[in-house]
């Protein structure tokens, strides 16, 4: 810079590298992808330190939750990570199907398995297609929308919603795949994975992505333990850390599926993981789908938690006495204490439920990953660039409905 | 992966604490120890560091509210995990509703800071030692602690509603 005596007069004493700045990101910020502020200190593009607000979106969740019957939880886990709502409310039908003691037929288990994991390439699908957005690729997040766009139709086929799905009862579906989803998972199988293949040719080995990503928010094994890091983000570190395999429920231990890790737990290692993972997913929808058990699409062992079919109600005695016990909340639940992890999109998504055997819980707590593991933010982009703190955050797929519950 | 049992884990830490252990359950196959308040932040500490149970790992940290409890209103409960052994355990600790303090376990696990807030911030467990301990979700003048029992969702002086119908 030219030394006018303009120039002088703006910066007294100071160079341009001395000047500390504060900058905001957020709270609504095209590059927080979510409701949350970040108050950045920076010297020049270098980030001296930040300091996070969350909480804009908070929804009480966790009260709400103590006046609602169980059956009315479900729509409420929707709203967590709103990427990947049917892990969210599978999840939820786990815990409250270990609590009262029910074994759902395994034709259940693979038909979950089938949605869960739709729902988790979904999610790592809008994740890994926003890093490149933020790196300036916007072509490969259009593709990826179309495939999620797919995988919102199958949804729409078994429970009518695209986003907020409420997927699910406790005890099993509502109904059973419908033919029309069969044929849309078939194209889907045959189809997703040649676009697939297009995104990652497009950014893996890309030059310019793998610069702007390797070494950006980068954090070591030992501190994401220590932050409670899990899954996706917690594997880029290289820990093989996975709900579905330590302790499998819905019958993961029947699937051969392989868990990616990486080693540095950098931006590029987070959307290695993310990108192998969708791999694998398919892989375990595939298995699941060709070796699909026959059976039953619910269990028939809950009518009291099971809402019967509408035309049931109408015409048959039994099912008006449990449509009325189930809406009215008059379903006895046993006393107890029950905490279940799923593997959600970002990491193991705990319940832990204290039921005291009303009508509904006593206490109801998500363990949502986004919230523990966001707290590492702070470190992870200290003595970064800002650009680099934006590519961590999107990479970190910090998701607004389950920071702030 | 080991074959650590429930047991073996409680005995060991039986053998350690002994009488601040104060009782033990194995509700849905998960251990649950009530530890002395005083004591939770030693054993927590001590269960990281064991060669033996190399419980790691803090999975959540949350509150309850039992009030009608008294002398032990408050709940925190702390679910731990042991990676290398795959055994989960929760432990948890009781404190009066006058003065619901406990040390914090921010300088075992830097991930409890934010959850130590939340759980501040709804139930209004003071965690000592807690580097910065300021409500989180909700906004920073409110003046009580919603997920307490007192607080209802709807408006208490509302008669139409029959709380034996419609429940709590």
């Amino acid at each position: 810079m030219s030394d006018t005596p303009n120039n002088k007069s703006l910066f007294a004493d100071e160079t341009i590298d001395g000047q500390i700045a504060t900058l905001n990101l957020g709270p609504t910020h095209p590059a927080t992808h979510g409701i949350f502020q970040n108050v950045l200190t920076v010297d020049g593009e270098k980030i001296l330190d930040s300091v996070q607000t969350v909480g804009y979106i908070h929804r009480a969740f966790e009260k709400l939750a103590e006046r609602r019957p169980y059956n009315q939880i479900t729509p409420i886990t929707d709203r967590l990570n709103y990427c990947s709502s049917p892990i969210n409310n599978m999840g939820w039908e786990m815990t409250m199907e270990k609590l009262i003691g029910v074994q759902v037929p395994k034709k259940v288990d693979y038909m979950r398995v089938i949605i869960m994991e739709l729902a988790r390439i979904a999610d790592h699908l809008v994740c890994n297609s926003v890093i490149g957005v933020d790196t300036g690729a916007l072509t490969g997040f259009t593709y990826m929308f179309q495939q999620r766009e797919a995988i919102y139709e199958l949804y729409e086929e078994v429970c009518g919603a695209r986003l907020t799905t409420n997927i699910g009862r406790i005890g099993g579906f509502e109904r059973d795949f419908s033919p029309t989803f069969h044929v849309k998972l078939k194209k889907f199988l045959k189809e997703f994975n040649k676009h697939f293949q297009e995104f990652d040719d497009l950014l893996l080995r890309n030059r310019i992505f793998m610069d702007r990503t390797i070494k950006a928010g980068p954090i070591s094994a030992e501190r994401a333990l220590d932050y409670g890091f899990t899954g996706p983000n917690l594997r880029a570190a290289g820990v093989d850390y996975d709900v579905r395999v330590m302790t499998p429920y819905s019958s993961y231990e029947d699937f051969d599926f392989d868990i990616p890790v990486g080693t540095q737990g950098d931006t590029y290692d987070r959307f290695c993981v993310r990108q192998e993972e969708v791999r694998q997913s398919l892989r375990i929808i595939e298995q699941a789908y060709t070796n699909m058990p026959e059976g039953k699409h619910f269990s028939p062992d809950v009518p009291e938690f099971y809402l019967p079919p509408k035309a049931d109600v109408y015409t048959k005695m039994e099912a008006l006495i449990y449509h009325f016990k189930i809406v009215m909340g008059e379903t006895p639940v046993p006393v107890g204490e029950v905490y279940h992890a799923v593997e959600g999109g970002n990491g193991e998504l705990g319940f832990h439920l204290i039921s005291d055997g009303g009508r509904t819980p006593y206490r109801l707590q998500f363990r949502r990953p986004c919230f523990i593991y966001y707290q590492a933010y702070p470190e992870m982009i200290k003595g970064q660039t800002i650009s680099d703190a934006v590519l961590t955050l999107s990479s970190l797929n910090v998701i607004a409905g389950e920071l702030d519950a | 992966m080991s074959n650590l049992t429930n047991e073996a884990v409680l005995s060991r830490i039986q053998e350690k604490f002994g009488e601040a252990v104060r009782n033990s359950e194995e509700p849905y196959g998960m251990l649950t120890i009530e530890i002395d308040a005083a004591k939770a932040h030693d054993l927590i500490k001590w269960l990281k560091a064991d060669e033996v149970l190399k419980v790691t790992f803090l999975t959540l940290i949350g509150g309850a509210h039992f009030p009608n409890d008294k002398g032990r209103e408050i709940c925190v409960n702390y679910h731990l995990y042991s990676l290398v052994n795959n055994v989960r355990l929760r432990v948890r600790a009781f404190l009066p509703i006058e003065n619901p303090t406990i040390q914090s376990v921010t300088d075992i696990y830097v991930g409890a800071d934010w959850q130590e807030r939340e759980s501040y911030d709804f139930f209004g467990i003071i965690f000592e030692g807690h580097p910065n301990l300021t409500r989180i979700l909700n906004e920073d003048d409110m003046d009580y602690f919603p997920m307490r029992k007192e607080y209802h969702l709807e408006d208490a002086t509302r008669e139409d509603k029959d709380d034996r119908f419609f429940g709590r």
